[in-house]
């Protein structure tokens, strides 16, 4: 029989605040444990939540961004269980009233087709501590808790189950990792558990119109282990159910060292939750004119970057993709646009050895010693004549390393190309008499050759002569 | 009845309470008479109304993002049980 998968995802962003959701602790990563706590994440007796203003205008920006509907009001609620990294026995969260909901993103499948996948819902909460099962001799029967993460905020964005293949539920994920990235809501780092992904996976035979019983996959920390874990569960499944077995509804782990998933939680701890609102959070209530205020700080969003590189500056859709996927990069080029004009020539660029540059030497776009002024120099003097293509790379490695400009260079090194036809017709002139058998099989009709002569001029010149006049030179000499 | 004993047996093990059989007989039929009395709410009608989610009539308590000093580890951890590695320290939770 044939099976049809079905994939909705929840993500857990982290928000960039400086500090926590419901105090002023800071959120810093890293630091010693314990050590970024007061009694509202500790859970202490008496201590009261204040809403953190910055993580509700990142969530309007974020459901703004993903077409959401922002919630006029909206309420915090208790999420109650027991767990050793969560002081209160509850999580502050939101459930029957979240502050967006309803929103969308089109994913490109890839073939120039799109498809759009619904977004039920995304709420505020407050994160948990951290655990590490102990590892030394001493520690070896004990789990140790750290409340540093405790109360730091996430956006907790739901989708509906609309993908039907690993591949879908991938691009689904890079885009909305895209977008809040560019937001800076989120700093998107998959390892330190910035942006985390749960992935609610079901088969059904084809045709069926109900679902079948999902599987909740946790605990995957990179878009590779991701695809691992939805490929391997939908195995999983498949052959459970034709061997007769069933799916049970059952959270998962997926373990990156066997490439599998496994069952994490027995009967008895079933969720039962018994959410109600908390009674220390007054409701948050969002104006059109807050929402407005948020909408007119929203940057150019990555498709709409996209399309403006195409429609407007004229670039092949590929170029355009790479370009517009790092908002840094996408500054970048524009900024070298605004000066050089020449978009074409700008995308090249940037995408040939200004990328190769910043992954060789591990380096940000931000930081790059050849900034756009820099670089629309050295593209002046290429459309200008002064330096030839090739020239301008050396050029180029010269100012990644000294931080001058292009003119420097090519000053100080008499790097200019060499235009004067009297110049150039005596380097011709010694390459025609040094080779009197190429010329030769030359005029006998093998055109290729030129390229051997133009290559031996351009050698004799070092480089510098202009390569365009070398070859109507030798092209004219040649035929005598 | 409002609440069976089994309904009672589950909420104190979600509640993590520990209840012997008698108290669990005390308290399902203690628990039966609240509800019965809060049954009475039912009676009102509360047509166009919303849903109370606070008791206090206000909105919008915010705080700005600046970081506030806060415990050292040693104070976050001073009513600790057990403490190891500048972490609480309890049973270990996996295997």
């Amino acid at each position: 029989m044939n099976y049809e998968t079905v994939i909705g995802l929840e993500v857990h962003a982290q928000l960039t605040t400086r500090t926590k959701i419901f105090c002023g602790c800071s959120t810093e990563f890293g630091r010693t444990p314990n050590s970024q706590t007061c009694p509202v994440c500790l859970g202490l007796p008496g201590a009261l939540p204040v809403l953190n203003r910055k993580a509700v205008e990142f969530a309007i920006r974020t459901g703004l961004a993903t077409n959401c509907r922002i919630a006029p009001r909206s309420i915090f609620a208790r999420k109650n269980y027991f767990y050793p990294d969560l002081p209160k026995g509850y999580q502050i969260s939101q459930y029957e009233l979240p502050v967006c909901e309803h929103g969308w993103l089109d994913i490109d499948l890839g073939d120039g087709q799109s498809k759009r996948i619904g977004i039920t819902r995304a709420h505020m909460e407050e994160d948990a501590g951290k655990l590490i099962h102990g590892e030394t001799p001493e520690t070896a029967g004990s789990s140790l808790v750290d409340l540093n993460r405790a109360c730091t905020p996430l956006l907790e964005i739901v989708s509906e189950p609309d993908m039907r293949s690993a591949d879908e539920a991938i691009a689904y994920l890079k885009k909305l990792h895209q977008i809040v990235v560019y937001l800076g809501v989120c700093d998107g780092n998959l390892e330190e558990g910035s942006f985390r992904c749960d992935a609610n996976v079901s088969v059904r035979p084809f045709g069926q119109k109900e679902f079948g019983t999902r599987a909740e996959l946790k605990n995957i920390n990179s878009f590779r282990f991701i695809r691992q874990a939805i490929e391997y569960e939908v195995e999983r499944q498949i052959d459970l159910i034709e061997s007769g077995g069933k799916v049970i509804q059952e959270t998962r782990l997926f373990d990156s060292g066997t490439g599998m998933t496994r069952s994490m939680r027995g009967k008895e701890e079933a969720h039962d939750y018994r959410y109600f609102p908390d009674p220390d959070l007054v409701p948050l209530v969002i104006s059109p004119a807050w929402i407005e205020e948020v909408r007119a700080t929203l940057p150019e969003l990555p498709d709409a970057k996209r399309h403006r590189f195409v429609e407007e500056l004229g670039l092949p859709a590929y170029d355009a993709e790479v370009l517009a996927a790092d908002r840094n990069l996408a500054d970048y080029f524009d900024a070298c646009v605004t000066l050089a004009k020449d978009a074409k020539s700008c995308a090249n660029w940037v995408m040939g050895e200004v990328l190769r540059k910043l992954k060789e030497t591990d380096t940000e776009v931000v930081a790059a010693p050849v900034t756009p002024e820099l670089l629309s120099g050295l593209l002046a003097r290429i459309a200008d004549n002064t330096i030839s293509g090739k020239i301008a790379k050396t050029v180029f490695e010269q100012m990644w390393l000294s931080g001058e400009t292009a003119d420097q260079i090519i000053q100080a090194q008499g790097l200019k190309q060499v235009t004067d036809t009297g110049a150039i017709e005596g380097l011709v002139d010694q390459v025609i008499a040094a080779h009197p058998e190429q010329v030769a099989e030359y005029l006998s009709g093998k055109d290729k050759l030129i390229g051997f002569f133009v290559g031996k001029v351009m050698q004799a010149s070092q480089g510098k002569a202009n390569p365009g006049m070398v070859n109507q030179l030798l092209k004219k000499k040649l035929q005598g | 009845m409002k609440i069976t004993r089994a309904e009672v047996e589950h909420v104190s093990r979600l509640s993590r309470l520990a209840l012997s059989e008698a108290e669990l007989d005390s308290l399902t039929g203690e628990m039966d008479a609240i509800l019965d009395y809060v049954e009475q709410l039912n009676s009102l009608d509360t047509e166009g109304i919303v849903p109370t989610a606070h008791a206090v009539p206000m909105e919008n308590a915010f705080r700005a993002d600046e970081v506030k000093p806060g415990f050292t580890p040693e104070q976050a951890l001073g009513n600790a049980p057990d403490t190891a590695e500048s972490a609480f320290r309890v049973r270990r939770v996996i295997e």
